[in-house]
C-alpha cells in the first residue's frame, strides 16, 4: 500500500518537475510547479513528517506557487505560448545535469549503509516535538528566521514598489 | 555496482534519495537552460524541495532513539528553516524581477548584460 502510494506520487512529482523545465508556456510551468510541490507533500506524509507536509502545502503550494503566478502575470509580454524558451546552451545544461544525476545515482545505489527499509509508522504526530525543539534548542535561529522574514518582506515591497524620494 | 541489489530495491532510504536526486537535477537543468528569470526562480525552488526531501529522509531512516529521544526531529527543523529561507528568497527574487521588468521591459536573462564591460 505504502509502496504504491509512494510510486504514484513520486512519479507525479518528478513528471510535474519535468513539465516545469520543459513547458513552453510559463503559466503552465507555474501550475506544474504547484503540482510538484503537492506531490512532495505526500512524500513527506509517507516519511512520518505530517507537520512538514502541512507546511509544504501552505507555504509552497499556497504561497510561493501563487506568488510566482502573480509575477508571471505582471511581467508577461508577447505570445504566452512562447513565453518560456530555452537559451542557446541548453544542450550543455542537459549534459551537465544528466552527468550530475548519474554520479548521484551511483553514489546512492552503491552505498550499502543507505539501503535501509522503513520501520513501522509510529502513529504520533511530529508537531509537538518540532515545537519543543524550536523553542528550546533552536530558539535563536527561530527568532532570527522571524526577523529574516520581516526584513525580506519589507525589502520585497520596497524593491517592487520603489521608494519615493522626498525633498 | 552489484546489480542483484537493484532487484530487491524497496521504498527505503535510497529510493527517496533517488527521487530527490532526480528533482535536483531537473532543477539544475532548468537553471542552466531557461531564459526567463521567473523560470530560473522556479527551478531553484525545485532544487530546494529536493534538499528538503533529503533532510526528512535521512531523519526518518537514520535517527537512533538511543542517542537522544528529544532531538530525533532535527532533520525536520532543518527542512523547516530551508522552507522559511526559500519563502524569503522567492519574495525578494520576484520583487527584483518586477523591478527589473519595470526598468527594462524584459525578463530575459540573456538581455540583462549591462554589467558586462
Amino acid at each position: 500500500m505504502g509502496t504504491v502510494v509512494f510510486f504514484i506520487f513520486a512519479i507525479l512529482a518528478i513528471a510535474a518537475a519535468w513539465g516545469v523545465v520543459t513547458s513552453k508556456n510559463i503559466m503552465h510551468s507555474a501550475l506544474y510547479l504547484a503540482l510538484s510541490f503537492s506531490g512532495v507533500a505526500v512524500l513527506y506524509v509517507l516519511m512520518n513528517a505530517d507537520y512538514l507536509a502541512g507546511v509544504q502545502l501552505l507555504v509552497y503550494t499556497g504561497g510561493i506557487a501563487i506568488m510566482v503566478v502573480f509575477a508571471v502575470m505582471l511581467t508577461l509580454r508577447g505570445d504566452v505560448r512562447e513565453s518560456n524558451p530555452e537559451n542557446r546552451v541548453w544542450g550543455w545544461g542537459a549534459l551537465i545535469s544528466t552527468l550530475m544525476f548519474i554520479v548521484l545515482a551511483v553514489v546512492i545505489l552503491t552505498n550499502a549503509d543507505w539501503r535501509i527499509l522503513p520501520t513501522a509508522w509510529d502513529n504520533v504526530g511530529s508537531a509537538a516535538d518540532i515545537s519543543l525543539l524550536l523553542l528550546t534548542k533552536f530558539m535563536v535561529p527561530f527568532e532570527a528566521a522571524a526577523v529574516l522574514l520581516t526584513v525580506a518582506l519589507v525589502g520585497a515591497v520596497i524593491l517592487a514598489k520603489g521608494v519615493k524620494v522626498s525633498k | 555496482m552489484n546489480l542483484s541489489n537493484l532487484a530487491n530495491l524497496s521504498v527505503g532510504l535510497s529510493t527517496y534519495l533517488l527521487v530527490a536526486a532526480m528533482l535536483f537535477c531537473l532543477g539544475l537543468y532548468g537553471i542552466f537552460a531557461k531564459r526567463n528569470m521567473i523560470a530560473i526562480l522556479m527551478s531553484m525552488e525545485l532544487m530546494l524541495n529536493a534538499v528538503n526531501i533529503n533532510f526528512v529522509a535521512f531523519n526518518r531512516f537514520l535517527w537512533n532513539q538511543k542517542v537522544d529521544v528529544h532531538y530525533i526531529l532535527t532533520g525536520h527543523v532543518a527542512a523547516l528553516f530551508v522552507i522559511i529561507v526559500a519563502a524569503a528568497e522567492v519574495a525578494v527574487g520576484l520583487a527584483l524581477v518586477i523591478a527589473v521588468y519595470r526598468n527594462h521591459k524584459t525578463t530575459n536573462v540573456d538581455e540583462l548584460n549591462w554589467l558586462k564591460w
